[in-house]
């Protein structure tokens, strides 16, 4: 139990995906402009980070590890993930069409959102167990979700601000994401003495 | 869109639509691998020699691929070419496959990589396809390369295993930890909106350059 708490809050706070390792840069800067969309795009990162684990580690460590195949890992993930959003859709457009309002424009820019793969790979690279993946997987999409949420925030302030025009969009936005990560590094070393 | 030579297409990428300064794609990769130049380099050669394979074969079978299932078909071609590379670098360069770790299979969903398959090489001839791949990959390298440079000397004092600023100074770590990623990052994008002032609107061209742009713009506007 203990060495699933250490793995969800390291990957929530101590490695937040966004803030310390750069993954899934591109929806933190583009949909993080409001909250709701800020909160619809993590919630589908979250469940389409589980199911593709679920989905690519037995892949992995039944199929392509056994025939010494894991250098297709890369492209047998990719192709996992995009058939799985798109099932996803499918299913969610005809059983739960209201959630389906609420995530649906999200779901495909999860394909090409590099947290997802990354997620996966990383599940291969660390060597977890099933268990174990399934846990960083939730755990990486809540930090995303953590990291959106506080970051909407930031970004409704600066909307109202007095920004150099040369700064205006991305620039200013970027080293305000700068400061948000500053605060993150204030929790390296807090997991290890949280459970010691 | 006016027909231009194959060399205004190859210095196109490199300057006047920078993949990464202008465009702002490929974020995660600019920022990720940047800790020092050499690895910047690194990364973006390995871009290189994806985006150019794969706008070569995207290019070659763009008649061939169905409009239905052609983002699909792209990944997929993306995907193989950066196993190769992958399979490469670990052969011949293992440092910079250490230091790059899971940035290397992730070139797979950059965003350059599919953008430019999506908006350039499934509408161009073969040779400019090539062209266009080459002029973004070292558009690229060149950012990265530029980021890598300034976050190595700030951050680490040394450059290229050079001391350049003398050892009793302590350097910045911090810019060579995430805050400074994103901080250079923004300064360099300040930097270019500053001297291309007098250039034409800016286009949303972050977006159009994603494959569901789309269902993002429906979402919200600007990035990817």
């Amino acid at each position: 139990m203990k060495e699933f708490l250490i793995i969800l809050m390291s990957a929530i706070l101590v490695d937040n995906f966004v803030l310390s390792k750069f993954m899934g840069i591109c929806p933190f800067l583009g949909v993080s402009k409001k909250l709701d969309s800020a909160l619809g795009m993590s919630t589908a990162v979250i469940f389409v980070m589980v199911l593709a684990t679920a989905a690519t580690w037995p892949i992995s460590a039944f199929l392509l590890a056994p025939n010494d195949l894991s250098y297709l890992n890369t492209v047998a993930f990719i192709l996992i993930i995009a058939a799985l959003v798109q099932l996803v859709e499918i299913i969610m457009k005809k059983y739960l069409p209201a959630l389906h309002k609420s995530l649906g424009v999200y779901l495909p820019l999860i394909t090409t959102n590099c947290a997802v793969l990354g997620v996966t790979l990383l599940n291969i690279e660390e060597q977890y167990n099933f268990a174990q993946s399934i846990v960083h997987a939730f755990g990486a999409g809540l930090g995303f979700m953590l990291a959106m949420v506080l970051f909407s925030g930031v970004r409704s302030r600066l909307e109202g601000s007095n920004i150099p025009e040369s700064f205006k969009g991305m620039p200013i936005t970027l080293i305000a994401a700068s400061i948000v990560s500053i605060s993150f590094m204030g929790f390296s070393g807090i997991v290890e003495n949280l459970f010691r | 869109m006016e027909k231009k030579s194959n060399l205004q297409v190859l210095l196109n990428g490199i300057i006047k639509e920078n993949p990464t300064l202008v465009l702002i794609l490929g974020t995660c990769p600019t920022l990720a691998v940047t800790t020092s130049a050499q690895n910047g380099i690194g990364m973006g050669i390995a871009t290189l020699f994806v985006l150019t394979c794969s706008n070569f074969v995207i290019s070659l079978l763009k008649r061939v691929i169905s409009d239905k299932i052609r983002i699909p078909a792209y990944i997929v071609i993306i995907a193989g070419f950066v196993t190769v590379v992958q399979l490469l670098i670990q052969a011949f360069a293992p440092e910079i496959d250490k230091s790059l770790g899971v940035f290397l299979p992730l070139i797979t969903v950059n965003c350059i990589v599919l953008g430019r398959a999506e908006m350039f090489a499934s509408k161009n001839k073969i040779s400019a396809s090539v062209m266009d791949g080459i002029g973004m990959g070292i558009g690229f390298t060149l950012a990265l390369f530029c980021m890598g440079t300034i976050r190595e000397i700030l951050g680490t004092g040394a450059y290229f295993g050079i001391q350049l600023i003398p050892q009793a100074i302590e350097p910045m770590a911090i810019f060579k930890l995430a805050p400074g990623g994103f901080f250079v990052f923004g300064i360099l994008i300040a930097c270019v909106n500053k001297f291309s002032k007098n250039k034409p609107a800016k286009k949303r061209n972050g977006c159009a350059g994603c494959p569901s742009a789309a269902a993002c713009a429906k979402a919200s506007e600007g990035g990817c």
